[in-house]
């Protein structure tokens, strides 16, 4: 099905843009959409949701790279759209968008979070403290080993931009997946949390750390530039460590 | 295939260290009773394994036996450094391991080239 923008000119340059329609099976469809400066590929999908076909579904919030609501598979490389722009994405103005890869599709671009976070509670991703309000606050070094591990890892937004990058998910439905391994190291690394050792049975089980290849997609392809493979690295001597020590 | 959404998702340095060791692994792992058959001729006395040795003394089986120690070398420089990212803290992609691998698995090959032609 091709569609053009009605009130773009002749002389306009435009990009040719494939956009997936349907769930599970569904098929790509064509739209024309005209190119604009500092393009992002959020832009070229609300274009075509606004002035193309409005019965396009698809999911955003902040537009500024914080909620990790808006990614995409765009030309086969999972992506945050609202901070991709459309020069960085393609050399021939041709764009393919598609929703994640390793989750239900609800209907076109919008993807069912639901098993990408289920896995942070399976690894055990909620601190636990042993204070309460009352209690002074603590107080954590910044130049510890531990706060900077902490440092290097904190900052994901749960876009499920590593979980769809990741060969593994793909192979092993089961698999914990980079964002949730990542909140376990957080986590792990906490000093203030109390509840490490069942943190790391949860992360050593089938499915966890240990299932990860160190393909690096996670990290190659984080938007916020964390490496996920990092901390599961850390995990899988943690869990070692742990193991050697009778814990485990 | 090139071009490909497939192709395009793991097109980077590091998947394709991974595809270098794991295809390289197969290939060792297939080319190993091989190995033990051509050992096993010294079961039956130093002529038997001589004779098979000097028949494999010609350019092609040369060529093919560089061939299989620079895969030899890939496959222990790629699993050093897989070893060296899963044994201690580190951040950041970490591309120059796969470099690193990479030059040490050519300059192996180089050097048997040298030593055999």
């Amino acid at each position: 099905m091709g569609v053009t923008a009605g009130e773009s000119s002749a002389q306009e340059a435009m990009l040719d843009v494939r956009v997936w329609h349907g769930a599970e099976h569904g098929e790509f469809r064509h739209y024309q959409v005209p190119r604009r400066d500092s393009q992002t590929v959020l832009d070229v999908v609300t274009y075509i949701q606004r002035h193309l076909d409005p019965a396009l579904s698809y999911r955003f919030a902040c537009r500024v790279g914080m909620c990790g609501s808006c990614a995409m598979t765009v030309n086969g490389v999972a992506r945050w759209t609202c901070r991709s722009h459309v020069d960085q994405v393609t050399a021939d103005g041709r764009l393919e968008i598609a929703p994640l890869a390793h989750l239900p599709v609800v209907r076109d671009l919008v993807t069912d979070m639901r098993p990408f976070f289920d896995k942070w509670a399976r690894a055990k991703g909620r601190f636990q403290g042993a204070t309460t309000r009352s209690d002074p606050v603590a107080r954590v070094p910044p130049d510890t080993p531990e706060r900077r591990a902490v440092d290097a890892a904190i900052e994901c937004i749960g876009c499920g931009v590593c979980y769809a990058a990741c060969d593994v998910v793909g192979w092993r439905p089961e698999y914990l997946g980079p964002a949730a391994l990542n909140r376990a190291w957080t986590l792990v690394n906490d000093v203030r949390d109390v509840s490490r050792l069942e943190r790391l049975r949860a992360v050593a089980a089938e499915g966890g750390c240990l299932s990860c290849h160190s393909h690096t997609s996670c990290s190659e392809r984080c938007p916020k530039k964390i490496a996920p493979t990092a901390g599961i690295s850390g995990l899988k001597r943690a869990c070692a460590r742990a193991a050697l020590g009778g814990e485990l | 295939m090139i071009g490909s959404p497939a192709y395009r998702a793991r097109h980077h340095p590091a998947y394709w260290a991974f595809l270098v060791h794991r295809l390289s692994g197969l290939v060792l792992t297939l080319f190993l009773p091989l190995h033990f058959l051509v050992l096993g001729q010294a079961l039956r006395g130093e002529a038997a394994l001589d004779g098979l040795l000097r028949w494999t003394d010609n350019l092609p089986l040369k060529a093919a036996e560089t061939l299989l120690v620079t895969t030899a070398a890939a496959h222990l420089a790629g699993g050093l450094r897989l070893l060296l990212l899963e044994g201690f803290a580190w951040r950041g992609p970490r591309k120059d391991l796969a470099a690193l691998a990479a030059g040490v698995s050519l300059a192996v090959a180089l050097l048997f080239a040298l030593a055999v032609f």
